[in-house]
């Protein structure tokens, strides 16, 4: 039986105490929250930290607020099946509703948080495997070593020499994105309030990315996230489409994100679209975005959007599927997304 | 400051010895369970090897069969991913609480009558998710069936007698209703 | 003894299974649930290298962890093991040298598996790395370093090369001849249960008990006495319930003989669990098998004569090997009529986890190569695909060209059937663009005629004992792995004893208490257990009959027994009830009891390869599938599988469904995504999230039809379900996919990336297909040729 490796757990009463401790233990410390995605890391030997400090003794972390019409705010700590089965998200946020329902299994999803799957660690087919296996490919960047995480500390330098395995000749990893709400609430225009020993801030969802595989969070080692925010729905039609080979259990590998907002005589005022699963982190694709804005959403504008999203789809072969199958199927993903939004009602 | 549920080693290297043991307090099958455990050790560990509930079974140890589900407050779970220190005072339903005072649940009948179970492996899993699913939706369409189940992987049985097994049950149990 | 199925009182019967009520509750005791006093765990360090020499190893800092019991490595287990008599090439613990990442070289017993999962880290071995032969073609290519030193040259572990029949000539009166080249990627088991053994010795008796998940208890005792070199009556083997094993679960393994060992070293139990990806590294699982056939056929679609090539990628050891390779080209004759056969094949070793059984042993590849040709012949031909294999299916009491005696046969009205139910006529080329259906017949055997020791022993044996209380107990060795063999011994036992199945009490599968059965493989249990449980029913009847006969003043053959009553036919009010005729005879004769035993007397041919293939009788199963295609992304899904199978009788129809079924879903599985793919030397994928296996809601709906043809050689008529059933899915969806797109995957499995490359290939206007280019070039020894049987009859 695969088992958790020894650590001390933390149940922290409030936020800052939480932090604090982050502040205090650095990268020896991890938040976990529904442990769905930490607990088989730490069962792979990917992380071994010393303290996990476990959110769940934190009141109204997982408080559901707000409407659609003066936008909605989304406790970290809500599980996915609070989020997609919220009455709210299934009618103003469609998209979201469909992108956190289809995360892994329903099962998962009652143990699984909003705010894990927005921290949710990227994936890679030679770093997500047991601590023998990587031993016997002979590790890779983002997991140099058997000793799992933290080995790094913050520095973006690849100190340990040891190679990415996907892209040898490569000074940075290319874990993928594999969050399936994060694509989603960047396209909806979401923020999300971080809190740390130094203060809180609010930032846009995209903002909490970079493009690295390992160092795919920008926030602060002590910053928590609290909540996310979604902004009023104000007659936004959203959806999501994944590609993965299995309607259950699968993560993306690929995410279709559109989020548009369109007026009386259906000219698209407002067009996002973002994509998941193909890179470090979600990608918006801005000429899709241009293409749409200003136009009806007539076959031949779809067409034109979808098209223009081949060329940014820059997948590897990390994942399930074959990489060129992937990009291939962004735009087909994009085309089918759009046309469900296209004979969509709006939902003003 | 804050309530340290347990210290255990910060070391990983070191056997039985170093760790602390923390005493935990499980309502499981609507008993009260007393156990000493070390933080780190998962509801499925502690049912089988700390309990001698043998009943969860275990096909992988990270999310990705559903063969050791459980039900905590009526909601299906994986043991393999929940903590014990973290589910201390909730209600926790295993498969060998599903039958009461030796009497079968009525979706255990229909496993048995349809034969939804063949190695059995997969079984107590497959019948604590149908349960829940029963709880909260009386009457279920084969889609919302297969959703509900979809988290479960079967080897044996190809699926349809489970989800036969399902529907018998909600027809049984809507007409002990009517 | 066959009844007419009026009169059967409890086969026939969609009865539940006897040990669904434990299995349903939780209380069904698999191998990893068992806990025994002072038991510890164990932990085996598997290799990193592919191909290494093993240098050193040093043990010193595992051995002085608190905690840590004992370590042992391939040195104290030198004696080398195999499932058959020709592949003793596995050590429990890498001796010298490692064959593939994931093999066991060192293991250890703790107080917790946690503390034998430390000392592991604490294990330094030297290895030197030898090259890795990775594929096929590399053990064709590379002969130096061999991975072992046995086999015909390099590499290769077996060659076949064969002709029955005059196969020059066959051509010759071809009117058309086709060769065509398919693949059929290796893929594994993955049972739910991972492997678990628990072993426990004792000094005091010097006796070894184990009880594993296993589906051949019998093998796993022959190995332990070898290698443990311990008289075979101080061995104990227990199978426990099998949580899952479709073959997987056929071979000895290292786990088991390691637990041994290192409960004889520190005199505790001990336990050892794989994990997933160990299970893996098991696996004995599908072969990689690249194929040519060429086949040759008259204007109006009769074969003339065939030749089949196999190569298969057997991984690092023999395993079942040898049996497998003929697998790939004996069946190929018992559905259709080949009067001229020539099969050649390779196996070859590599450096990756052993092949061997996985449900179907060694037939749904070269069945998927010949129901996918046939399909093309007739389009060839400008025949129906249905029409072409009516031409030539074989039929009842038919002896084929490879000597192989066909009793009952039901593929013709398992064609029918399943034709009918699928609305073919209305569907066969007019459904709109992207849909299409297709179809394929398969057979597979009811237990190998042969035994894996050829020996002159019965194969399978039952003991009845019948207590006065009116109690019947059934011994029987076979193991319940999931198929139901539990309740087809109670079933049968109580027809022939005129009880309700819960009547019968069963002790199965523990070499001290029960009567031998081989094993449940090549879906032999019904078909042998089934006869044995029948003999020794029958026996046991026979005083108890006497006794009731002489207290009821009739004469023994007026009587009958159902309903725990036996009674008098043509006066049934003269009765008495089981339990009390059960005493009388006890009286009378004193312990009533009686063992019953089976052994297959298939005719077989004097050649060599001729003991794979023969079987007292052979299943038949008939597929449609019907499939929409997605064009755009490639998808291919299945919309509805109609199946029918010649199940000869159906002892209990619910259990013969639900192997169908799982049969079905397993035979998807296949078609549409498992794969056990190698990357960079190592397994790409050993977890269940990126092996892919079918959720719900990826499973069509199944239709499945039984077919009874009251086969004259099985128990009460009836013949196997659990494994032919797979094989015809595979071709069917694969015709069904060339039906709704026009495109050939010659490539199994048929994934979305291939289905969209051979559209392009199509819209270039190059053939429309995916699959291997062509086979290596490989100089087979001459065919041994063999004299046709005397039967055979075009
Ligand atoms: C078999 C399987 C399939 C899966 N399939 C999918 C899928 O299809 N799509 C998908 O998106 N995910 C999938 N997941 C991953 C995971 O279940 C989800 O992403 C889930 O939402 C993670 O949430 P959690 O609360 O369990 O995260 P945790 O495991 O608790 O945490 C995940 C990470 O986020 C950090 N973290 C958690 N909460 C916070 C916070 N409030 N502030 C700062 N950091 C935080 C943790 O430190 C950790 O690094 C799958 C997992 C499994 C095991
Ligand atoms: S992308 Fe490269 S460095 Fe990153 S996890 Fe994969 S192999 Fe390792
Ligand atoms: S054991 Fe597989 S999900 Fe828990
Ligand atoms: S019954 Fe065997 S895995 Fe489901």
């Amino acid at each position: 039986m695969l088992r958790l490796p020894k650590f001390q757990y933390l149940t922290p009463q409030n936020i800052n105490d939480a932090c604090k401790i982050l502040a205090d233990q650095g990268p020896a410390a991890m938040i976990v929250a529904g442990g769905t995605d930490i607990y088989p890391k730490m069962k792979r030997r990917q992380f071994l930290p010393k303290t996990l400090i476990g959110l769940r003794k934190i009141d109204d972390l997982d408080r559901i607020s707000g409407s659609a019409k003066s936008g909605l705010t989304l406790g970290a700590s809500a599980t996915l099946t609070e989020v997609s089965s919220h009455s709210v998200v299934q009618e103003s946020y469609a998209g979201l509703a469909k992108a956190a329902g289809a995360v892994s299994t329903p099962i998962l999803r009652n143990m699984g948080t909003i705010g894990g799957n927005l921290c949710l660690d990227t994936r890679c087919n030679y770093y997500d495997q047991t601590h023998h296996w990587r031993q016997a490919i002979g590790w890779c960047m983002k997991a140099p070593s058997g000793k799992g995480w933290p080995v790094l500390q913050d520095s973006k330098l690849n100190q340990s020499g040891v190679p990415c395995r996907v892209a040898p000749g490569s000074s940075r990893c290319w874990a993928v994105s594999s969050t399936d709400s994060a694509p989603m609430l960047i396209a909806l225009g979401a923020k999300l309030k971080l809190i740390g020993s130094k203060g809180e801030r609010v930032i846009s969802v995209k903002d909490l990315y970079n493009d690295d595989g390992m160092f795919y969070l920008s926030k602060a080692h002590d910053e928590i996230l609290t909540e996310i925010q979604l902004p009023p729905s104000d007659g936004i039609k959203s959806t999501y489409w994944k590609l993965r080979r299995r309607e259950s259990f699968d993560f993306p590998v690929l995410g279709v994100a559109v989020a548009l907002k369109q007026a009386k005589d259906g000219t698209v005022e407002h067009a996002k679209v973002v994509l998941g699963g193909i890179g470090s982190c979600p990608f918006e694709m801005a000429e899709a975005q241009n293409i749409l804005t200003g136009k009806r959403l007539t076959e031949n504008q779809i067409e034109a959007a979808s098209q223009s999203v081949f060329n940014p789809a820059r997948p590897l072969d990390n994942t399930d599927f074959h990489l060129f199958y992937r990009k291939r199927m962004a735009p087909v993903y994009l085309k089918r997304a759009l046309t469900e939004l296209a004979t969509m009602g709006s939902n003003v | 400051m804050f309530y340290t549920g347990a210290v255990g080693t910060a070391k990983t290297k070191g056997g039985l010895l170093e760790s602390q043991k923390t005493l935990i307090t499980l309502q499981i099958n609507g008993e009260r369970y007393e156990v000493a455990v070390t933080v780190n050790k998962t509801l499925l560990e502690i049912l089988r090897e700390d309990l001698d509930l043998t009943g969860t079974k275990h096909g992988c140890e990270v999310g990705e069969c559903g063969t050791c589900t459980v039900l905590i407050n009526d909601q299906p779970i994986l043991s393999c991913l929940t903590l014990g220190v973290e589910i201390q005072g909730q209600k926790i339903t295993t498969i060998e609480g599903l039958e009461q005072n030796g009497k079968l649940h009525p979706i255990q009948q229909a496993f048995i009558e349809l034969q939804a179970a063949q190695c059995g492996y997969c079984t107590p899993g497959m019948l604590l998710s149908s349960k829940a699913l029963l709880d909260e939706n009386k009457n279920p369409s084969q889609d919302e069936i297969k959703e509900a189940l979809s988290g479960n992987l079967c080897r044996c049985t190809g699926y349809w007698k489970i989800i036969e097994a399902v529907e018998l049950t909600a027809s049984r149990l809507g007409a002990s209703k009517e | 003894m066959a009844k007419a199925k009026s009169e059967f009182s409890v086969i026939g019967k969609s009865l539940p299974r006897v040990d669904a009520g434990d299995k349903c509750t939780g209380r069904t005791k698999y191998a990893d649930d068992l806990r025994l006093p002072r038991m510890v765990y164990g932990k085996i360090l598997p290799s990193i290298h592919p191909h290494a020499l093993i240098k050193k190893i040093d043990v010193s800092r595992a051995e002085k962890l608190p905690g840590v019991l004992g370590v042992i490595t391939g040195r104290d287990l030198p004696i080398q093991f195999g499932i058959m008599p020709t592949s003793q090439d596995e050590h429990a613990l890498a001796l010298d040298r490692v064959r593939y990442v994931g093999e066991p070289v060192v293991a250890v017993a703790a107080l917790d598996e946690e503390t034998a999962e430390e000392a592991l880290l604490l294990i330094d071995v030297q290895y030197e790395p030898l090259k890795a032969v990775m594929s096929l073609e590399d053990a064709i290519n590379i002969k130096e370093p061999r991975i072992h030193d046995y086999g015909p040259e390099g590499n290769l572990h077996k060659i076949v090369s064969i002709d029955f029949g005059d196969v020059d000539g066959g051509f010759g009166e071809a009117d058309h001849i086709r060769e065509d080249v398919y693949f059929y990627q290796g893929n594994t088991h993955l049972p739910m249960e991972q492997h678990s053994a628990v072993a426990s010795w004792n000094p005091s008796e010097e006796k070894m008990t184990i009880w594993s998940a296993t589906q051949t208890p019998h093998y796993v005792h022959r190995a332990l006495a070898k290698v443990l070199e311990l008289p075979d009556h101080k061995i104990r083997v227990v199978a426990a319930p099998v949580g899952g094993g479709f073959g997987g679960k056929d071979d000895p393994f290292s786990h088991e003989i390691c637990a041994c060992k290192l409960s004889m070293l520190i005199g505790r139990p001990i336990k050892i669990t794989l994990t997933r990806e160990e299970v893996f590294y098991a696996h004995r699982g599908r072969h990689p098998v690249l194929m040519w056939v060429k086949t040759g056929v008259t204007k109006d679609g009769k074969i003339t004569a065939m030749h089949f090539k196999s190569f298969l990628d057997g991984g690092a050891y023999g395993s079942y090997g040898p049996a497998s390779i003929y697998y790939t080209g004996a069946l190929q004759t018992v559905t259709y009529k080949i009067p001229n056969y020539r099969f050649q094949a390779i196996r070859a070793f590599t450096n990756k986890p052993a092949c061997g059984p996985k449900r179907a042993h060694g037939t749904p590849q070269p069945r998927f190569a010949i129901e996918r040709q046939l399909d093309r012949l007739a389009e060839d031909l400008k025949l129906d695909p249905i029409a072409i294999r009516q031409k030539n299916m074989t039929g009842p009491n038919h002896v084929t060209v490879n000597w192989l005696k066909i009793n009952s046969n039901g593929s013709k009205e398992c064609t029918e059937e399943v034709l009918k139910a699928s609305g073919w006529k209305t569907k066969f080329g007019k459904l709109p663009k992207g849909k299409g259906i297709g179809f394929a017949l398969s057979t597979y055997i009811c237990g190998a005629g042969l035994p894996i020791y050829w020996n002159e022993l019965p194969q399978s044996e039952v003991q009845i004992q019948v207590d006065r209380s009116g109690l019947v107990t059934a011994f029987s060795g076979a193991i319940d792995i999931g198929q139901g063999s539990n309740t087809v011994l109670a079933s049968l036992v109580a027809e022939v004893l005129g009880l309700y199945q819960t009547d019968v009490s069963l002790v199965t599968a523990d070499t001290d208490l029960t009567p031998i059965d081989l094993g449940t493989y090549s879906s032999r249990v019904t078909m042998m257990m089934g006869h044995a449980a029948i003999d020794a029913a029958m026996k046991v009847r026979e005083p108890i009959f006497e006794a009731a006969a002489e207290e009821m003043d009739v004469s023994i053959e007026k009587l009958e027994a159902r309903d725990r009553v036996i009674f008098d036919k043509e006066n049934p009010e003269n009765k008495l009830s089981f339990k009390d005729a059960a005493q009388l005879a006890e009286a009378k004769f004193g312990p009533i009891g009686a063992v019953g035993s089976y052994k297959p007397a298939p005719k077989i041919g004097q050649y060599k390869g001729s003991g794979v293939g023969p079987s007292p009788a052979y299943s038949f199963s008939t597929c449609v599938a019907e499939v929409d295609c997605d064009a755009e992304t490639g998808e291919v899904k299945v919309e509805k599988i109609w199946i029918a199978h010649d199940i000869g009788r159906a002892l209990n129809p619910l259990s013969v469904i639900g192997q169908v079924e799982g049969s079905v879903y397993m035979g998807l599985g296949e078609v549409l995504m498992e794969e056990q793919d190698f990357r960079k030397n190592l397994h790409k994928i050993p977890s269940l999230l990126d092996y892919k296996s079918l959720t719900f809601k990826e499973m069509p709906p199944v239709e499945t039809i039984l077919v009874e043809t009251d086969e004259p050689n099985g128990p009460f008529g009836a013949k196997e379900a659990g494994q032919g059933p797979l094989s015809p899915v595979i071709p069917a969806v694969a015709n069904a996919v060339y039906n709704a797109l026009g495109i050939h995957i010659d490539e199994i499995p048929i994934t979305p990336e291939k289905v969209l490359k051979a559209l392009e290939e199509k819209k270039k206007g190059n053939p429309p297909r995916v699959g291997p280019k062509g086979i290596p070039s490989y100089n087979f020894p001459e065919p041994v040729k063999v004299e046709v049987p005397a039967e055979w009859k075009r």
